[in-house]
């Protein structure tokens, strides 16, 4: 099948079976890399992107079903967090930054304000090993202000 | 924040620009940005895919690999033990441990690799795995390593006099502790991608931690030279001890792929593959028998330790010799004596993870200084400052502590973070937060010694060299690794003030072994301090040369360790200086036990640490912050359950490490308490972290409910089931 | 790897037809499930299609009917929780999708997967149970008591498809969720208890979501400790994985006892 969907602004199109997973859709076939493959199970969150700028796991999403849908990955993101992880340290080997980066991005376009937890809540489904979060905590909050 | 106990040479030090600063990282925008490439993010033009077969009993004699002759195999290239062309085995410690299994010959583990399928695509490669019969003669597995007869490793430590002879003990106190498996958990699972090159050999780029070490052992397994076997390290999403040794057997194996399929191949595990076949830290059982004074005098500290090694050694007499040095933690004792041993079970072979033994042991003495506390009546703090290794005392190898030593440092630091600090004495049970839980808080202090262990770094002699460019930029050549921890950095910070020159004007060429010299692996808390050195030392020489003889560039310098005359080891007594220095730290946990589950939720740690000299100071916390974060995990919610000698946890759904929500708000206190030849003072501190919080929260559980627990991970099980026993005991709580 | 067909309904007459005709059919919603086994390879028999049934309208959406709530099969975790009428009408349905996954999950996990999926482990099936709702398909509506049959095993027919559930829009349900960690965790025990009428489920204590009908009858008396009691008789437990048969019984207890307010 045909599956037409815009990938980071861009319109993209895909010619396969709809029920091979995005996240390998994105690696193989559109040499978007940045979105990483930590677990295949929806348990570590590197595989963040945004369809329709809610974050999912795009190895639990088949790629028919983003079918006319909007797909951000972190190639597409443009945001002051990605200076922030930086400054403050909030990414060391880096593998979950792009999906943890999305899960930041997400909250801070819905939530104005959001407190600690919130950061905490809403990265809850994205897995570091490296920092322990509080670094990552931090950066999320330094662009809530 | 920051103490300083900097004698005053450093303080001419303020020159600096870099160190000391905490710049923006090198690697951190191909981060942020998705342009990193780790090992599965390189395209390789004609890579096939590859997969490993395993065997899926514990323990037996391979009889027969039989692949069913109506599955079409052309499609395909296999790989067995007849295949390969050097050695069987994977390059390490012990040659105990075969690239793969042969027929006719033992299996002592599950998951052992048997057989290796390469493919054009991955969905043959699974269909071909499922047309493949594998017959054995199965024996009895050895599980339980208290009964296992095979010895990997066995250490004696002796200080003083013969346990039966130290007189006028009044206080005895003997427990027994148990640590669990775990593992490391580097979001990155193992990969690596092997290809020909035009050396008549094979080039491997993967995810690993010590380049040389796959080097050495691709040379022996293939049968390459030097030249031959090229290694080099992509982007790599974290190691932690987990990607020390195991990426060697990674690389062998996509080599043999790629060697018979005459093309590239990719052969990157999956989560479930990762958690089910590669090494774990050691678990052990930690008895001790302290002897003191009524006034807490410390006489004796005997000291009994059983690691499980699993079916291999891998590296499991040097995690030995660590817990064996750090295990009566980090007090000066007169009489002293160690005795571990390390042993074979039918198991997945435990290997390296951040600590390396000393967690584990470590665990056990700063429980034990609990305990001994509440029998003599006194403040375990009290206790600990009695007890600690200060300036000038000796260390249960005899090793004299001639300068930076910050047990006193960190603890008063620590305790100054956390003031008002309760009465600090006799611990008593929390005060109730809200009904059905309980709030607690414990402490520990521990050390870690920087850098390999006795004469390993003076037998390895690291290298690394500069190159001053023509066009004014600096260049270090290392085989050390970035695996998140800022190796590239600091590395650059330290040389740009060595060279006085902005940082922008230095890099760090590719780890790959046919540009970089071998800096030694990158381990055992000694990137900074010991390689970091040399490059602080290539730089300086550098400079003199460009600036006293007015050398032009290009220009190199090579420089190699040398032991200093005044480190004294010796291997066959386990006397001497165990370690060039040690760093230190102490840990003060917060809990809440909730009663109704008896869930742990740690919810605050601080963390005061002696780093020497803090190169950069959030790197540092983060290294630090990072190492706590894994430590509580394994205290509370890590846990591994066996199953036929195999891990039931072998998925991330059950293998759980803790989320943000999870994770206690980590204060870190950077204590600077200069190395004299440590980069700038710098001591390492990688492992460190990973020592502290355990202890510090069963302490703090024991505060919280007045229940002692003696293993880790305190599950919600254990705990709940102890106090339960409690009630029993007490009558009805509250 | 055995091609497997992805199918895309154009609406829901469309997805019964495609349902019933095409061999080796699954149903597909979120995927965080099915998505994880199909790409393991443990799903036997092996599917050969996969039916879509994410985007179809009538089985999005939050309707508030004069007595009932409607959850559409399809609509995400997400929804619910940010859903006006499910906050107010079925709180503890709210408070129990919050403790799903992470936001990832809860963006993509639907009450019809969880139902389909029927895993004694579900988080939102004990709440579901203490509501009495009723599980609305393409032909009846299923009263929940009488939905899971077995280990994994539903009362749905071969060719049946969820559209949704229908809740009540007046019962005080309470519930709590014991699982290792705080967020992304499995349940060990998960309760729902609803005082009148008496109703206590629990999940991860039996081969099914359970109701514990000894332990309601006590409720039903009004006595606490007793039900606290009989609970023990009602579920059957196993060491598994996540935890133990002697934890999961005694902490069934403990919950139990904290959401009914007595003692332990």
């Amino acid at each position: 099948m045909t599956v037409q969907f815009t990938l980071n602004g861009r319109r993209v199109s895909f010619e396969g079976s709809g029920a091979r997973r995005l996240l390998d859709v994105l690696r193989e076939d559109l040499g978007q890399t940045g979105t990483k493959e930590g677990c295949g199970e929806g348990e570590c969150g590197a595989c963040s992107v945004l369809i329709d700028g809610e974050v999912v796991d795009s190895c639990l999403v088949a790629v028919g079903q983003v079918d006319g849908a909007q797909v951000v990955t972190v190639e597409g993101l443009q945001s002051p967090l990605q200076q922030a992880f930086v400054e403050h340290g909030a990414a060391q080997c880096g593998i979950c930054t792009p999906g943890m980066l999305l899960a930041a991005h997400v909250l801070l376009q819905k939530t104005t304000r959001p407190t600690a937890d919130d950061v905490r809540e809403a990265l809850a489904g994205n897995l570091c090993r490296c920092t322990g979060y509080t670094k990552i905590i931090d950066a999320v909050l330094s662009c809530a202000r | 924040m920051g103490l300083s106990a900097q004698p005053r040479k450093f303080l001419l030090l303020n020159m600096l620009t870099a160190v000391g600063q905490s710049v923006p990282r090198r690697d951190g925008a191909a981060k942020v940005t998705g342009e990193a490439r780790y090992t599965d993010d390189l395209v390789v033009p004609g890579a096939w895919f590859g997969k490993t077969v395993r065997s899926t009993i514990p323990r037996g004699t391979l009889r027969s690999i039989t692949l069913d002759p109506a599955f079409d195999w052309s499609r395909l290239v296999l790989v067995t033990a007849d295949d390969i062309p050097g050695d069987n085995v994977v390059q390490l410690i012990r040659d105990d441990q075969p690239v793969l299994a042969r027929v006719g010959r033992e299996i002592r583990h599950k998951e052992e690799p048997i057989l290796l399928l390469a493919a054009a695509d991955r969905s043959t490669l699974e269909d071909a795995a499922e047309h493949i019969r594998i017959e054995y003669e199965p024996a009895v597995p050895v599980l339980d390593p208290e009964t296992a007869t095979e010895v990997y490793a066995t250490i004696e430590i002796r200080k003083g006099k013969d346990v039966e002879d130290v007189e006028g003990l009044e206080v005895v106190v003997q427990r027994e502790f148990r640590v669990g498996l775990q593992e490391q958990l580097y979001i990155e699972p193992q990969g690596a991608i092997a290809s020909l090159n035009a050396e008549g050999g094979i080039t491997v780029v993967g995810s690993l931690q010590c380049p040389y070490y796959v080097h050495r052992a691709l040379k022996r397994a293939l049968n390459l030279t030097d030249r031959q076997a090229v290694v080099v390290q992509a982007e790599t999403g974290g190691g932690f001890g987990g990607k020390e040794e195991y990426p060697s057997m990674v690389a062998i194996h996509a080599a043999l792929l790629a060697r018979k399929a005459g093309r590239p191949v990719r052969l990157i595990y999956d989560r479930h593959e990762d958690l089910a076949a590669t090494t774990k830290r050691h678990p052990g059982v930690i008895r001790h028998r302290t002897g003191v004074k009524k006034d807490g005098t410390l006489l004796l500290q005997d000291i009994d330790i059983l690691l499980d090694g699993g079916g291999y050694c891998t590296l499991t007499p040097v995690v030995l010799s660590r817990a064996a040095i750090h295990a009566t933690g980090p007090y000066s004792c007169p009489n002293v004596r160690v005795r571990a041993r390390a042993v074979a079970t039918n198991t997945p072979p435990n290997g390296a993870f951040r600590g390396f033994g000393a967690p584990q042991t470590l665990f056990a003495a700063e429980l034990m200084v609990e305990h001994v506390a509440e029998r003599l009546g006194m403040s375990s703090i009290d206790l600990r400052r009695k007890w600690m290794l200060r300036l000038g005392d000796t260390t249960a190898t005899g090793q004299k502590l001639t300068e930076s030593v910050g047990s006193e440092l960190v603890l008063d630091a620590a305790l100054k973070a956390v003031s008002p600090l309760r009465p600090a004495d006799v611990p008593t049970a929390g005060p109730e937060r809200s009904e059905g839980c309980r709030r607690g808080r414990g402490l520990s202090l521990v050390f870690h010694g920087s850098g390999f262990t006795g004469s390993g770094e003076k037998k390895l002699s690291g290298t690394v060299a500069m190159e001053a460019l023509a066009d004014g930029t600096f260049q270090i050549l290392t085989a050390s690794t970035e695996i998140g921890q800022g190796t590239k950095t600091i590395f650059c910070q330290l040389a740009a003030d060595a060279l006085g020159v902005p940082i922008a004007r230095v890099s760090v060429a590719p780890q790959d072994t046919s540009i970089v010299p071998d800096s030694g692996p990158t381990v055992a808390s000694r990137t900074a301090m010991i390689v970091g050195r040399l490059v602080q030392e290539a730089a300086t020489e550098i400079r003199e040369r460009l600036q006293t003889e007015k050398a032009l560039p290009p220009l190199r310098v090579e420089k190699s360790y040398v032991q200093p005359d005044s480190i004294h080891w010796d291997e066959t007594t386990y006397r001497g200086d165990a370690y060039p220095i040690y760093a230190w730290a102490c840990t003060i946990a917060d809990v809440e036990v909730d009663l109704t589950t008896g869930a742990v939720r740690v919810t605050d740690l601080v963390t005061a640490v002696d780093c020497g000299k803090a190169l950069h100071p959030i790197l540092a916390e983060g290294q630090i912050e990072g190492g706590c974060l894994q430590a509580v995990g394994w205290a509370t919610i890590e846990e591994i359950k066996m199953k036929d000698g195999g891990y039931q946890n072998d998925r991330l759904a059950t293998y759980l490490i803790p989320t943000a929500l999870d994770a206690p708000r980590i204060r870190t206190i950077l204590v600077e308490n200069p190395y004299s030849r440590g980069p700038f003072g710098a001591k390492g501190i990688g492992e460190l972290p990973m020592d502290g919080p355990a202890p510090a929260i069963i302490a703090a559980i024991h505060d919280a409910t007045g229940v002692w627990l003696d293993e880790i991970p305190a599950t919600p099980e254990k705990v709940l089931a102890a106090l339960g026993n409690r009630d029993t005991r007490h009558g009805k709580r509250s | 790897m055995r091609e497997v067909t992805y199918l895309r309904p154009k609406d829901m007459q469309d997805a019964v037809r495609l349902y019933r005709t095409t061999p080796g059919c699954r149903a597909l919603a979120g995927g965080t499930d099915l998505m994880v086994m199909l790409h393991a390879r443990t799903l036997r028999p092996a599917p050969r299609a996969l039916l879509d049934l994410w985007s179809l309208p009538e089985l999005k959406g939050i309707v508030n009917r004069p007595t009932k709530l409607f959850i559409g099969a399809a609509e995400p975790y997400t929804g619910i929780i940010r859903s006006p009428d499910a906050r107010r009408a079925v709180p503890a349905l709210v408070a129990a999708a919050r403790t799903i996954g992470a936001a990832q999950i809860q963006n993509r996990g639907t009450l019809g997967g969880n139902l389909a999926n029927a895993s004694p482990a579900g988080d939102t099936l004990p709440v579901l149970l203490a509501y009495d709702a009723l599980v609305i398909t393409d032909r009846r509506a299923i009263p929940i008591d009488r939905f899971f049959t077995g280990y994994r095993k539903t009362a749905l027919e071969s060719d049946e498809l969820i559209t949704g559930v229908e809740l009540p829009l007046d019962r005080q349900v309470a519930f709590r969720k014991v699982g290792t960690r705080a967020a992304q965790a499995i349940s060990k025990v998960v309760i729902a208890v609803c005082r009148e009428p008496a109703r206590i489920a629990i999940g991860s204590v039996a081969e099914v979501p359970l109701r514990a009908s000894r332990a309601e009858a006590a409720l039903a008396r009004g006595d606490i400790t007793g039900a606290v009691a009989a609970v023990a008789e009602d579920i059957r437990p196993i060491d598994d994985v996540r935890s133990t048969a002697a934890y999961r019984r005694a902490v069934t207890q403990n919950v139990l006892a904290e959401l009914l307010g007595g003692d332990r």
